[in-house]
């Protein structure tokens, strides 16, 4: 776990905790968005019961998106109260893992020369360049950005955000529920983290897919060395397609 | 390269198969059972995180929503509920049985002149949805103290004059929420009597779970060693017939 050290190498910890989030996300998501339904309106405060008192009237999921495929709160409940074990003991698993074995420190703490903004827009450029390489196997700034706003934020935002919107968990955080704004803010900020990682998901696939997804995919299960390629269509400093 | 491609379709297509199998592992016996033990693991931690009598949030009276919504039954019409409702529940009583040394019943006036106990608590309905309100009425603990709860007893189940389309709402908890100092039989909503819509006239509030643990209309309970025996065994009517979580904390 502690000598990967070189190059593009993911730890065994990082290809473990990827794969069991990736199921547990999915089945959070799928039977969320089925909790949802239940009760489409979100509120900002500590109470929230009827329409008119609702910041968003979320639209109806189709069974496509549900888990299960028809409408079910209670089996929904199941699955997400479940799959709510795995998610939250990977995530706090990763960040032990993750300071531990030095990924965190090496890999995505940003430097403050990074949050220069000429150094930010030549990133933005590159990216929209579709020019994905990067010396050193270093994270870019922007992808240290999105991994860090996903891991530093989004991922301990949805577990703290699911413990207090929990009657039974309210004793012991209600200071929690405060730093929220109340319990259906909390409930709000739920629904919008879970879009957030959505998101990050779609992006995650898409760029995976622009640069060499067998290679991603081999170096996420087995651990290989792998530098990601450009796409036929990248235009680089140099010129060429790479 | 060939074997990576298989090894990422045996991935997506046991995604895909994981998702499609997921309701036929729900609607066997052994994934129920399963899944009363995820219930149970949440109860285990839950209580482990939080000491026996944390009390819920207690909010101070502006905070009390300008209405409290009604849910489930909010106009029971069987077994002369409507009657009750028209005689102001003058003949309504309350009574305790079961596992205990004493079986008793009450009056709501005999109710009122028990020590009582006011909060300001949350509700938060298993929908999603929150109300504020402020409840009166003697602590659960206050009617097993005088009917004195046999050493066997496990569960408080909740007796109510509700009928829905599968039979009569009931529920149940266990003793260490039926101890609870905020487990409340409520006979006021915000100062006036308790409105038919939640509960007239007398409702459980168990404020650390989930609204339908909270039952409504109450007739009386019944102390007991297992709920095996009560209803379809699951404890409850939304747990026997909707497949709901005994353990609502969550």
């Amino acid at each position: 776990m502690t000598h990967n050290t070189s190059g593009n190498r993911h730890a065994v910890s990082t290809r473990i905790w990827h794969w069991i989030n990736l199921v547990a996300i999915v089945v959070l998501f799928m039977s969320g968005l089925n909790i949802s339904n239940a009760h489409p309106y979100l509120y900002w405060g500590d109470w929230g019961f009827a329409p008119e008192q609702a910041w968003l009237a979320v639209p109806r999921f189709p069974g496509w998106m549900t888990l299960p495929d028809y409408y079910s709160l209670a089996k929904a409940r199941d699955w997400h109260l479940l799959m709510a074990f795995p998610f939250a003991f990977g995530v706090l698993f990763m960040w032990i893992a993750m300071v531990w074995n030095g990924h965190f420190r090496r890999d995505l703490k940003t430097e403050k020369r990074e949050w220069r903004w000429p150094a930010i827009r030549a990133d933005i450029v590159a990216h929209a360049r579709f020019d994905f390489t990067h010396e050193g196997g270093k994270y870019n700034f922007l992808q240290k950005l999105a991994y860090g706003g996903v891991l530093g934020i989004l991922l301990p935002g949805m577990i703290l955000t699911g413990l207090s919107i929990s009657p039974g968990m309210e004793p012991t955080l209600w200071w929690l529920m405060d730093i929220l704004g109340g319990r259906q803010s909390a409930r709000s900020i739920h629904f919008l983290f879970a879009w957030g990682l959505a998101g990050f998901f779609v992006l995650h696939v898409a760029l995976v897919l622009l640069t060499g997804p067998i290679g991603h995919l081999r170096s996420m299960i087995a651990g290989g060395e792998y530098e990601p390629t450009n796409p036929p269509f990248a235009k680089t400093d140099s010129g060429d397609a790479a | 390269m060939s074997f990576l491609m298989k090894r990422r379709g045996v991935l997506l297509g046991s995604g895909a198969l994981m998702l499609g199998a997921c309701s036929k592992i729900h609607d066997s016996e052994g994934g129920a059972r399963f899944f009363e033990g995820v219930d149970d693991w949440h109860m285990g931690l839950q209580r482990a995180l939080t000491s026996r009598n944390a009390l819920a949030r207690e909010y101070a009276p502006e905070d009390i929503s300008p209405f409290f919504r009604g849910n489930g039954s909010t106009d029971p019409q069987n077994d002369g509920y409507p009657e009750h409702v028209a005689q102001g529940f003058a003949n309504w009583r309350f009574t305790v049985g079961g596992l205990v040394e004493r079986k008793l019943s009450f009056t709501l006036d005999q109710i009122m002149r028990l020590p009582q106990r006011t909060q300001i608590t949350r509700h938060d309905c298993v929908e999603g949805w929150s109300a504020i309100g402020q409840w009166t009425g003697p602590q659960l603990s206050t009617f097993l103290d005088l009917a004195r709860v046999r050493d066997n007893a496990r569960y408080v189940v909740f007796r109510c004059a509700d009928d829905y389309t599968q039979g009569r709402y009931y529920e149940s908890i266990d003793m260490v929420d039926a101890l609870h100092p905020q487990t409340i039989i409520a006979h006021r909503l915000n100062g006036e009597p308790l409105p038919v819509r939640n509960g007239a006239p007398l409702r459980a509030r168990v404020e650390r779970q989930l609204g339908y643990k909270h039952a409504k209309y109450l007739t009386g309970i019944d102390l007991v060693a297992s709920l095996a025996d009560i209803g379809l065994g699951k404890g409850g009517y939304w747990e026997d017939h909707g497949g709901y979580q005994w353990y609502a904390g969550m």
